[in-house]
């Protein structure tokens, strides 16, 4: 029954992500495509001639009903085929592909530095409770999670790069030129998304382990005979670890979103170069490919925290056990 | 040499002290009972004796186990009491790791108490002991029944062999036929162990019926202490006393005489809930009232009886209109309903008394308020009539008018109890479902809210249906018993007649499961 | 409010005294700056703290404490109405899911789902691909990624209110749904939502900064702290004063504003220590 189950309820997320995935390509879809105004006038301009624009909108397939063209794009998108973008004659995919490469190490650098620095922080606090440990480790947290990313990005290029002249003030490597390079390019960036990241998470971890020092098992486990940290470390972290995961989740989609803030500091062109770009330029097509990018990138992570979570917490899969 | 000795105990919170200068001795081969209300400081001392107190406590006094002060040092005394002393809590739930397969979290146990090597033998002989099946070692807590965890939790206090068990209110959380099969366990472990038990309950039976030795605490004192049999037998606390009075209930006399014609009858109710589950895989449907009929004439008063999860609780919210049924039908007094389609005149006329009286008013609102909310049922009512209505349920209960300016906090548990029968008693109503009434309150207590119940019954005309799983209470209050297991009702009988002879199996787990009066 | 009140809650005042105190400075900049903030005069530029400009000048000469007295209003107000936005909208959800509950409480599920599927930079985003950058855009940003917060801390506070025995009393007494949420459901997640809002507050200000130096937030001749930064960023390796003025000031408000959510949390319901920054990603 239990394997029922988790197939069960696999399914059922993975339904619940198609279905917001389609709603939220069809609120895309709507807001640039079908809004008061002519797309093909929109993206060549005011003073465009009536027959460029009638070319262009021959060559987007906008006469066609649309209906058509959503389902159009929807099945395109499913074989890969985001579109070509109207300004710079490229497949979408393969721009968003390229920004990729810089955007996705930088979320994961984000993240994995985040999780190294702040759930220990948190822990430590949680343990140390009310000592001056748990205080200084607080009030650093508070000062982290206030401290706008890509501010934060520009006191470190002060410091590491203009003073010290450690590292590179910013701009990209590509990876098969010289990935150490590519890799220190990507260092200050990482730290700054990294910042507020880790002090949330501290703030988090710590929350969670309190509240679960508190609870009756803690105690049970005090009473077989372990001190109070050995019960809180061998009980206590695993089960603070559930709620921990969903903030994860949250933030690795978030971090993908907000890279684009902080790539703009360090002049790496990542998606949101692309993005302000496309805008600047008013080339919809690649805006719509981005935005539905980034809302994928969401969604799925959400869904890989949901199946995680049933994996991890056993009284999710065995109800019915 | 005593095995536990505590000299002048006394543990204070923020200044406030919980226990003070408590002083007892638990002799080896004791069983020592402490029984106290919430709030007595009963479970904080065995916290104590374990070195388990928060923080956040200050103590003073000495604690003494064998003879020797407990370590100051954490880990000696932690290492300590995972020898020596295993202890069992209330909540089997909660004290267990969700995360973990109670095998693992026994073994846990087994390692810390450095018998691993014998850990494979162990653990099916344990389980056995305490009357779980080798096949549980792999569940999950949530995987077990309430009685089920306790067994495990038990299991895991006996792995070390220690010479003291601690079991604070072990069964409290558990229904009664779980309750006394957990009892005779730890009873039946003790002889066998020959270990001392230190045995924490607001329950004088189950006090009485376990333990040689008792104390009894009010208010962080122990008030008196001694053999069973010289304390219970002959009092010299007056606080004993009224204890021992509120634990025998007697009958309420029934001074009206119920009418034959039928206030509400239940014409073959049932409540079908779908399971969880999808297509093919779906569950069948579980039916947690299944076909139920019974009527209750005009000034009766009928108990529903029935382990937890029979089905009395969906019963009684589709009766008050909460829940609609999904076959079947009630009448009250000629007008058919199903549940919650009943109108709000005939709403007036029945109403409900929640168990809890902490959670049955809304905090931010004033008693006042709280209790004239009914009142909508009727119509505009104006401002007179409405204070009128209010005074006369306040009165009714014993209460002042001037109290109801006031918000729940400031009110007692008992105080809160009187004014939830208040409110129910504001439309008034002719039928009044009696939902566990005094179960959530302190023993002491529970005498004074029955006898008040009878009372208004009289004075009133009212018709009850009490839902409850407490056999006494029962036996004190109703006219006729209704047992209820699995969504239907399998006896029905007086109370002199089914608890003196009863017949169906169930009823007769319920009547084997009741603890002996006390002296 | 008294003197044992503040003792007992010193970081509640602290960090509300702060906040009201930049939010005061902020007001005060509708009819009183030292300097217009739109006077620019080259010949003064780059100055650092001095007699006349306590906070110095920047690169067109502008009176930087002018410019963050009128940027602090600024972000104050776009966070605010980001705010309102997810309480007015979020708020009623989420207590509707809880007072109905079946069909309509999976459609707001589902409903918050979506939202969150869309982060604030992507609604910007959007936005600025159709009507262009600007203040409203950066609200509704930011309103947008609030709803699905307040919906479900609503939803989750009133989710534990209704098990309580007083909202089936009310039942009983024949109130309806709408009535339940209003009387009952409300009141008791207030403080809930009271926390919630600080928080999300000091959240808002942080998104505007971000979405202003990206450019897609507040517009010139406006101002506002992260368009300050904007306005730094090609100059702060050669004038790092420039933004450090801006960020220091968000830094200060935002702490301000946590350190009061967390003493407001602490002082209202020590139940609520679970709730806090979980939605602190954005």
């Amino acid at each position: 029954m239990g394997v029922t189950f988790l197939a069960l309820y696999f399914f059922r997320r993975f339904a619940g992500f198609a279905v917001t995935l389609f709603v939220a390509a069809l609120i895309i879809f709507l807001l640039l495509d079908l809004l008061p105004g002519d797309p093909a006038r929109f993206i060549l301009g005011i003073n465009a001639t009536p027959e460029a624009v009638a070319a262009l909108r021959d060559q987007m397939g906008l006469d066609a009903p649309a209906h058509e063209r959503f389902f159009g794009w929807i099945g395109g998108m499913l074989t890969g085929d985001f579109g070509i973008s109207t300004t710079q004659r490229l497949p979408v995919s393969q721009l968003i592909a390229e920004r990729m490469a810089v955007t996705l190490p930088l979320s994961l650098i984000a993240m994995v530095v985040s999780i190294a620095v702040g759930l220990p922080m948190g822990i430590l606090a949680a343990m140390r409770r009310g000592k001056a440990t748990d205080t200084a480790l607080m009030v650093l947290a508070q000062t982290g999670v206030a401290i706008p990313n890509f501010w934060f990005g520009m006191l470190l290029t002060l410091l590491f790069s203009v003073t010290l002249r450690w590292l590179p003030t910013g701009g990209f490597i590509p990876w098969d030129e010289d990935p150490g390079a590519t890799l220190r390019g990507l260092i200050l960036p990482g730290l700054a998304l990294a910042l507020p990241q880790a002090s949330i998470l501290a703030r988090v971890m710590r929350t969670a382990l309190v509240d679960i020092t508190e609870q009756d098992f803690i105690r049970t486990a005090r009473a077989k005979g372990l001190t109070k940290s050995e019960a809180i470390w061998r009980h206590g972290v695993r089960n603070a670890l559930l709620p921990v995961l969903t903030i994860l989740g949250l933030q690795f989609a978030y971090l993908i979103a907000g890279t684009i803030i902080v790539e703009n500091v360090f002049y790496l062109p990542g998606l949101g170069r692309l993005i302000f770009t496309a805008i600047s330029e008013r080339d919809l097509v690649l805006v719509r490919g981005a935005t539905i990018a980034l809302v994928l990138v969401t969604t799925l992570t959400m869904l890989v925290v949901d199946l995680t979570y049933a994996l991890v917490d056993p009284r999710l899969k065995g109800r019915d056990a | 040499m005593a095995l536990v000795e505590l000299a002048d105990l006394t543990i204070a919170f923020g200044g406030r002290p919980a226990v003070s200068g408590l002083s007892l001795r638990i002799e080896r081969g004791d069983r020592f009972g402490i029984i106290g209300e919430s709030g007595s400081g009963k479970s904080l001392t065995a916290l104590a004796i374990a070195g388990l107190l928060p923080e956040t406590a200050t103590v003073s006094g000495e604690v003494q186990f064998d003879g020797v002060p407990l370590p100051a040092d954490e880990r000696a005394l932690a290492r300590m009491r995972g020898k020596r002393i295993g202890m069992v809590f209330q909540e089997p739930m909660t004290a267990l790791n969700p995360l973990m397969r109670i095998g693992e979290q026994i073994e846990e146990a087994i390692a810390l108490a450095e018998l691993s090597e014998a850990a494979q033998t162990l653990l099916p002989g344990l389980l056995g002991e305490v009357g779980l099946e080798p096949g549980h070692a792999a569940r999950f807590p949530h995987q077990l029944s309430g009685g089920q965890r306790q067994r495990a939790m038990i299991a895991m206090a006996l792995v070390s062999q220690p010479e003291l068990m601690i079991a604070d209110e072990p069964t409290s959380a558990l229904d009664v036929i779980t309750q006394r099969t957990v009892l005779d366990l730890i009873t039946e472990i003790c002889t066998r162990r020959h270990m001392t038990l230190l045995f924490i309950s607001h329950d004088i039976r189950a006090v009485a019926a376990l333990c040689s030795r008792v104390g009894v605490m009010r208010a962080g004192k122990l008030v008196e202490q001694g053999d069973t049999e010289a304390v219970l037998g002959a009092p010299k606390a007056d606080y004993t006393r009224r204890l021992l009075a509120a634990s025998r209930m007697d009958r309420q006399a029934a001074l009206i005489k119920p009418h034959d014609r039928p206030l509400l009858a239940v014409k073959n109710l049932s409540r079908v809930y779908q399971q969880a589950g999808f297509w093919f895989w779906r569950n069948p449907p579980l039916r947690a009232v299944d076909e139920v009929s019974f009527e209750i004439g005009a000034g009766e008063c009928v108990a529903l009886v029935g382990p937890s999860g029979c089905g009395k609780t969906t019963l009684a919210r589709m009766i008050v209109g909460l829940d609609s049924a999904s076959e079947g039908h009630m009448v009250l007094d000629g007008s058919p309903y199903r549940g919650r389609d009943l109108p709000p005149l005939l709403r007036a006329g029945l109403s409900l008394v929640f168990q809890d009286p902490f959670s049955s008013f809304d905090p931010r609102m004033s008693m006042g308020d709280s209790l004239a909310e009914p009142l909508h049922l009727l119509g505009r009512l104006s401002g007179e009539e409405q204070a009128a209505r209010l005074r006369e349920a306040v009165e009714a209960v014993g209460l002042e008018t001037g109290m109801l300016k006031r918000y729940p906090h400031e009110f007692s548990g008992g105080q809160r109890q009187r004014l939830a029968i208040a409110r129910a008693l504001v439309t008034r109503p002719r039928l009044v479902v009696l939902d566990e009434p005094v179960s959530a309150l302190d023993v002491s207590l529970r005498g004074e809210v029955l006898h008040l119940l009878s009372r208004l019954r009289a004075e009133h005309g009212l018709s009850y249906l009490i839902i409850s799983h407490d056999l006494d209470m029962v036996a004190a209050m109703a006219d006729r018993v209704l047992v209820m297991e699995k969504g239907r009702i399998v006896e029905e009988g007086t109370p002199e007649h089914l608890f003196a002879a009863p017949q169906h199996r169930l009823t007769r787990a319920l009547m084997a499961a009741r603890l002996p009066d006390v002296a | 409010m008294t003197w044992g009140a503040i003792r007992q809650h010193p970081s509640l005042y602290i960090g509300l005294i702060a906040a009201a105190a930049f939010a005061l400075l902020g007001l005060i900049s509708l009819w009183w700056t030292p300097y217009p903030i739109e006077q620019i005069a080259i010949a003064r530029r780059f100055h650092g703290p001095m007699a006349e400009h306590w906070l110095g000048t920047d690169h067109l000469g502008r009176d930087m404490l002018s410019l963050v007295m009128s940027g602090t209003l600024t972000s104050f107000v776009v966070a605010a109405l980001g705010v309102l936005i997810g309480v007015g909208l979020g708020v009623p959800m989420g207590l509707a899911a809880v007072a109905w509950g079946g069909a309509l409480e999976w459609l707001v599920l589902r409903l918050s789902d979506l939202t969150f599927a869309f982060p604030a930079i992507v609604v910007a985003i959007l936005i600025a691909a159709l009507a262009g950058p600007g203040e409203t855009n950066a609200i509704i940003a930011i309103g947008v990624f609030n709803i699905p917060v307040f919906a479900r801390v609503a939803r989750g506070g009133a989710l534990a209110v209704a098990t309580q025995d007083f909202v089936a009393a009310a039942r009983l007494a024949g109130l309806g749904n709408w009535a339940i949420a209003v009387r009952h459901l409300l009141p008791n997640i207030m403080s809930l939502l009271i926390v919630q809002g600080t928080i999300q507050l000091s959240l808002g200000i942080l998104a505007e900064a971000g979405l202003s130096y990206i450019g897609l937030g507040t517009q010139p001749p406006a101002t506002s702290l992260g368009l300050m930064l904007r306005d730094a960023q090609s100059l702060f390796l050669i004038h790092p004063w420039l933004s450090v003025v801006p960020g220091l000031t968000i830094v200060f408000v935002v702490i301000a504003l946590n350190i009061a959510g967390d003493g407001l949390r602490d002082a209202m319901d020590p139940r609520l220590r679970r709730e806090g920054l979980a939605h602190g990603a954005g």
